[in-house]
């Protein structure tokens, strides 16, 4: 009989260490190796990063000119005052602007910058004399009796980040500072709205983040026309001649190229890389036929058909080759012999004087009529030369308008100088910096904090060390960015906003994350079942017997006790 | 307002100030009125239209303020802006001479057995660097995606052709332009590049892109450099291999979605010239379809001073006779490609149709209608040959109906077809799925000379080459090439290499063999229809043929563009490169379904030994008594019966 217990005792003990191995080495080595790889991720920085705080902050300089303040006014400025506003956009997204005012009396230099006779000199010899770094503003308080300003003109905008604002008269004599700093405080609120961020460009940059609520049509078509910040774009030229047997085309477009277009792109260069190309495309139709007008003998396209004009040219349009930048179309379109001179018209009926119109996001056409060139005697085909000044002006036109150069009415008494042969002043370019800054934070922070949930749900997918990498660089990226708009410093702002949107792009469309090397795990069960099944059920039979014997032995052991 | 602004100057302003107006209001006065439900159809496209066109009256309004603008820019412009005045827009009255050509053309060859093929040659010539610096990017009839394409990629000649069909060496004769079966690719980079390979495969992954086709799957294993057999075509002087990267598809399928991109690349596309002939339908039902891209830089001059890049755009095509032509010996441009001519290509310098006629000097094979007084002579393989010329750029090409369909109706088949001095052929010997042998046959037709051939074969790394094997043969003696450069394959990595100068001695066939070994592949590695067999690619041989008229070596004269390719260096050879057939190989194929399979018999049989050992090892063992035999048993039952105790 102590045989068969030692037996049962020792089949117990030997169920009970296998048991043991398998749960100890056996679960954790299967586990180990079947198991994915994933590299860890900065998942409580981009939990923060959800819940977005913008702070932008722009300086601004109020300089008062000899007589404009008075002695004992002037003996407080210098002084700094600090205005804050905050907006909540949604409940993720908050915004805060800040402008840092500061006040002092001008030098002696900037007095005689100021004494120029026409507002434009003195705008460039303030601006020879301190260069304000980009985002912020001097606003140049002259008195009244300036001859700098026409007389129905208040405030003068120049072509950098100056503004020159005229004292009113009431406000000369006996008065504290505070009250004039509170006369002039809505006017420079006005200059502020036009030369720095406002709050509408900004919500509109946020539109990848924030859905913006429907009603306000004509701020939703705004925000559609511009494209979207990319690191660079590619622009191109195309000239269609569908009539080549008409027509001989000549256009400079290396010539126009350089004078009109490359000086706004050097400009923008802050903003994003800019590639130029050009070509003629030869039988290339509109997908329309121009209905013909016989009052006054000539084709017209309505401006309902012009929807269907894009379509069929753009197959020949050709892709990028070189890189995959969004691509900006300009075409030139040169009506065929048989169906000239063609105008477009508008919904009104009327003809649309500059021939032109562009299509949101993808660029612009313009009809270009040669008539003129067609005497009685004609021999085709024709050598016509373009006038590329007037198609150049067009195009620089639309090309600013689909670069999102906005261009909001200045309020009555503004002047806003011309902006020189760059066609773009400093502070539109700062406007612009500010709202791309934005708009890459916003798809940044929206491309990382998916892609963080992707990888969240998804547990089977590899995240191999290159995509941790990137993702821990888009959000240092991030964060630098935000605290440099914080700062003010809009140049640095914008060039993290760019590699987080770099690195947060790499990362999201990375080959590795969408390679099907993970199963389900339905279907690893099941091919480990075979292997499972066998195992796991002799042990479980014999636990169970074990602790039923245990139970049994128990049971039997109270009554004796009793 | 901003576009008001935005003048470079006062001249500039008066010109444009008012065509901004629109623009600028456009987005003003944007989805004003009716234009609501237009925009919401269809928000891309219709928004742009409604917005110039809404713009309209609000520029009405403000046309008066524009004027004061243009008032004030001046003394603006002159005191404050440094803006150099842009020239105004007078027309100039000189017309540019335009730096770039662009010629097309056709050969019709009638075969021997019948059958008809045709050539086609568009070359485009461009006076440019596109190795400079400040990027080329203004295009006119070059394409723009091709110029992108070897400025971005540091190219300095390209050679890509995709080919349905094989080429009958034998019945057809050489053609204008070789080509293998599938797809080629090669290509010579600048000697600035750096990282070549890294290069070669966005290249491969572009040109995918631009002609739809899979050359994606060129990688390191079908990738090779070699040595001698593929030497720049264009002018330079780098003969490095290093940069030298050449691969074939042999399995690629050619079919329309290969054509429509390479039609795209020509300045007229489809429309007008040469190119209206290019159905896809009649194009692909013939024996044999050939079209390829080349793109080198070429001498602008006899001087040499400058270069050009040339594109050359080739489309070769073998009608059936039984096929296409419904055995009837009666071919016709309508016939052929259901089009006829009615123009040529309008920015075309040249345009021209030419009939091979040599073997037809009095009309004794075919007739050809309409007729024309223009012949031509060329020297093209080895050959002089006449041919008929039909220009496309005279009017009266296309006669009284302003349409030209060529008839050339044949009337017999009699007459020999020159023998072509060189050809070759390749087939895989052997039995079994373990090892076999590639044997190739060169075959010298030349009745007293013999010439040097460069063979040069790309093997996967899957059939494993024993080069120890190697012999060459010719009329039954060793013939020991004079040059042999063997790179071994690594597996999964890269493919074998071997290119051989071989002598091959007059009128002889020299033979080839080499055994090979098959691999077994990775389940992965397979293709989705492993029964199929896996292709290898063309040999290619290159050789200098022995001319028997004298070749034209001023490479700078006019001549048609089917004599033109390969440039000769001397009057007594011309070059030819021939491809043999693809090979396609049995590898030794698993059953697909066999990895559940064996995870379940492992599992099973893991399973059966770990049970009866968990079973030995758990089990409490206990002597057991006998049990009492039969009698017994049967005695106590007996005894039970009885009320007695048992035994």
């Amino acid at each position: 009989m102590a045989t068969t217990e030692v037996e049962r005792r020792r089949g117990q003990l030997a169920a009970l260490s296998i048991a043991a191995v398998v749960i100890i080495v056996g679960v954790p080595l299967w586990w180990r190796t079947t198991e994915t790889y994933r590299a860890w991720l900065p998942v409580s920085q981009i939990k923060e990063l959800a819940k977005l705080q913008l702070h932008l902050s722009a300086d601004v300089e109020v300089v008062f000119a000899r007589g404009t303040v008075t002695p004992e006014q002037q003996k407080k400025v210098p002084l700094t005052q600090t205005q804050n506003m905050e907006h909540r956009v949604d409940e993720d997204t908050a915004l805060s602007y800040r402008y840092e005012t500061r006040y002092r009396t001008a030098t002696i230099m900037e007095e005689d910058a100021l004494n120029q006779p026409t507002a434009a000199e003195a705008d460039l010899s303030l601006h020879t004399l301190s260069e304000s770094p980009s985002g912020s503003l001097v606003v140049y308080v002259i008195p009244e009796s300036s001859s700098l300003l026409p007389q129905n003109v208040d405030v003068y905008i120049g072509q950098r980040r100056t503004a020159l604002l005229r004292i009113g008269s009431q406000m000369r004599v006996g008065k504290t500072l505070e009250q004039l700093l509170a006369h002039m405080e809505p006017r420079i609120k006005q200059v502020l709205h036009v030369m720095s961020f406002s709050h509408t460009d900004i919500t509109a940059a946020l539109s990848n983040r924030v859905r913006i609520s429907p009603g306000n049509k004509e701020s939703i078509a705004d925000s559609m026309r511009a494209f979207k910040s990319s690191p660079g774009y590619e622009i191109t030229f195309s000239l269609l001649n569908p009539d080549p047997k008409s027509h001989r085309l000549h256009w400079d477009i290396e010539g126009a190229v350089e004078t009109y277009i490359q000086p706004l792109l050097t400009k923008l260069s802050p903003v994003a890389n800019f590639s130029i190309d050009s070509q003629t495309l030869y039988y290339a139709m509109l997908g329309v036929n121009p209905r013909f007008d016989s009052s006054r003998s000539t084709y017209t396209l309505n401006a309902d058909s012009l929807a269907h004009v894009i379509n069929p040219v753009e197959a020949r349009l050709g892709s990028n080759a070189a890189s995959s930048n969004p691509v900006l179309n300009f075409l030139l379109y040169i009506p065929d012999a048989h169906h000239s001179p063609l105008y477009i018209h508008d919904h009104k009926k009327q003809q649309v004087p500059t021939n032109a119109f562009h299509s949101p996001r993808w660029g612009g056409i313009m009809v270009y009529n040669v008539n003129e060139f067609y005497e009685v005697d004609t021999v085709f085909p024709v050598d016509i030369n373009i006038d590329m000044a007037k198609v150049m002006g067009v195009f620089l036109a639309q090309l600013r308008l689909l670069l999102g150069v906005q261009s909001s009415t200045p309020p009555p008494g503004f002047l806003v100088a011309p902006c020189g042969n760059a066609g773009l002043a400093d502070w539109e370019l700062d406007r612009l910096m500010w709202s791309r800054s934005v708009e890459n934070i916003a798809t940044a922070t929206t491309t990382i904090t998916s892609l963080a949930q992707l990888l969240d749900q998804i547990g089977n997918i590899v995240i191999n060390d290159n995509i941790a990498q990137q993702v821990s660089s888009a959000v240092t990226s991030l964060q630098l960015a935000v605290s440099e708009l914080e700062a003010g410093n809009l140049g640095f702002a914008l060039q993290y906003s760019k590699e987080a949107i770099l690195s947060s792009e790499r990362a999201f469309f990375d080959p590795s994350l969408l390679h099907l090397l993970y199963f389900p795990d339905d279907q690893k069960f099941a091919i480990y079942i075979p292997l499972f099944l066998p195992m796991c059920v002799p042990i479980l039979l014999s636990l169970l017997k074990i602790v039923s014997e245990a139970r049994q032995k128990h049971r039997e052991k109270k009554p004796k006790k009793d | 307002m901003a576009a008001h602004r935005c003048s470079f100057s006062a001249v500039l302003f008066a010109l444009w100030g008012l065509s901004l107006l629109t623009v600028a209001r456009g987005q003003e006065a944007t989805l004003e009125g009716n234009d609501r439900t237009a925009v919401v159809d269809n928000p891309e496209s219709v928004a742009g239209a409604a917005e110039q066109a809404a713009g309209q009256p609000a520029a009405e309004d403000r046309r008066w303020e524009a004027t004061a603008v243009e008032e004030v820019s001046p003394t603006e412009a002159g005191g404050g802006s440094d803006s150099p005045a842009p020239k105004p827009a007078a027309s100039p009255p000189s017309v540019p001479r335009p730096k770039d050509d662009f010629q097309e053309e056709l050969v019709i060859r009638p075969l021997h057995s019948g059958d008809i093929y045709t050539s086609f040659q568009f070359r485009t010539l461009w006076e440019t660097d596109f190795t400079r610096e400040n990027k080329v990017s203004h295009y006119r009839l070059f394409p723009k995606s091709l110029g992108q394409v070897i400025s971005k990629f540091s190219v300095r000649e390209l050679h890509i052709s995709f080919t349905q069909g094989y080429w009958r060496t034998m019945q057809w004769g050489q053609p204008y332009l070789p080509s293998p079966p599938g797809a080629e690719l090669w290509v010579w980079f600048q000697d600035s590049l750096t990282d070549v390979d890294g290069t070669w495969k966005e290249l491969t992954n572009v040109l995918s892109g631009i002609f739809c086709a899979s050359l994606n799957f060129i990688d390191s294993t079908n990738t090779v450099q070699p040595s001698a057999s593929f030497k720049p075509l264009g002018i330079g002087n780098v003969t490095d291999h290093r940069f030298l990267r050449y691969a074939t598809l042999p399995r690629e399928i050619v079919c329309t979605e290969n054509l429509t991109p390479w039609k795209k690349l020509l300045p007229c596309g489809s429309k007008a010239g040469l190119a209206v002939l290019l159905k896809s339908e009649k194009l692909f039902h013939s024996s044999f379809h050939s079209q390829a891209v080349h793109i080198r830089p070429v001498c602008k001059d006899d001087q040499c001073k400058t270069t050009s890049w040339e594109l050359r755009q080739t489309l070769n095509v073998v009608f059936d006779l039984h096929n296409s032509g419904q055995g009837k010996n009666e071919w016709s441009l309508f016939k052929m490609f259901s089009r006829t001519l009615t123009e040529a290509c309008p920015v075309a310098s040249s345009s021209k149709i030419y009939i091979d006629i040599t073997d037809n000097s009095q009309g004794e094979q075919f007739e050809l209608s309409p007729a024309t007084p223009l012949l031509s002579q060329a020297v093209v393989l080895g050959d002089r040959r006449t041919f008929s010329v039909y220009d496309l750029t005279q009017q009266i090409t296309f006669g009284t109906m302003r349409s030209l369909n060529l008839l050339i109706r044949g009337k017999s088949s009699q007459g020999d077809m020159l023998r072509p001095l060189l050809h070759a052929e390749r087939y895989v010997a052997g039995y079994g799925l373990q090892t076999g042998e590639i044997h190739t046959l060169m075959y010298n037709n030349h009745p007293y000379r013999s010439f040097p051939v460069l063979l040069l074969d790309s093997v996967p790394w899957y059939l494993r080459l024993y080069i120890h094997t190697l012999t060459v043969t010719s009329k039954g003696k060793d013939n020991k090439p004079s040059y042999i450069h063997y790179q071994p394959s690594k597996d999964r990595v890269r493919p074998h290499l071997l290119e051989m100068l071989v002598q091959l001695p007059p009128n002889s066939v020299t033979e080839v063999t080499l055994q090979f070994e098959r691999a077994l592949l990775k389940w992965t590695e397979y293709t989705p229809d492993p029964n199929h067999g896996f292709y290898v690619g063309s040999s290619v041989i290159s050789s200098l043929v022995p001319s028997i008229v004298a070749m034209d070596t001023n490479n700078s004269r006019e001549r048609p563009l089917f004599s033109s390719f390969f440039p000769s260096k001397e009057e007594s050879s011309y070059f030819v490169r021939v491809y043999t057939e693809p090979l396609l190989v049995n590898l030794p194929t698993p059953d697909f379904s066999m990895p559940y399979n064996v995870i379940c018999l492992t599992c099973t049989v893991v399973a059966v030994g770990y049970g009866s050992l968990y079973n030995l090892l758990t089990r409490s063992f206990q002597i057991e008594e006998p049990s009492p035999g039969l009698a017994k048993r049967i005695a106590n039952i007996i005894r039970k019966m009885r009320g007695v105790p048992p035994l």
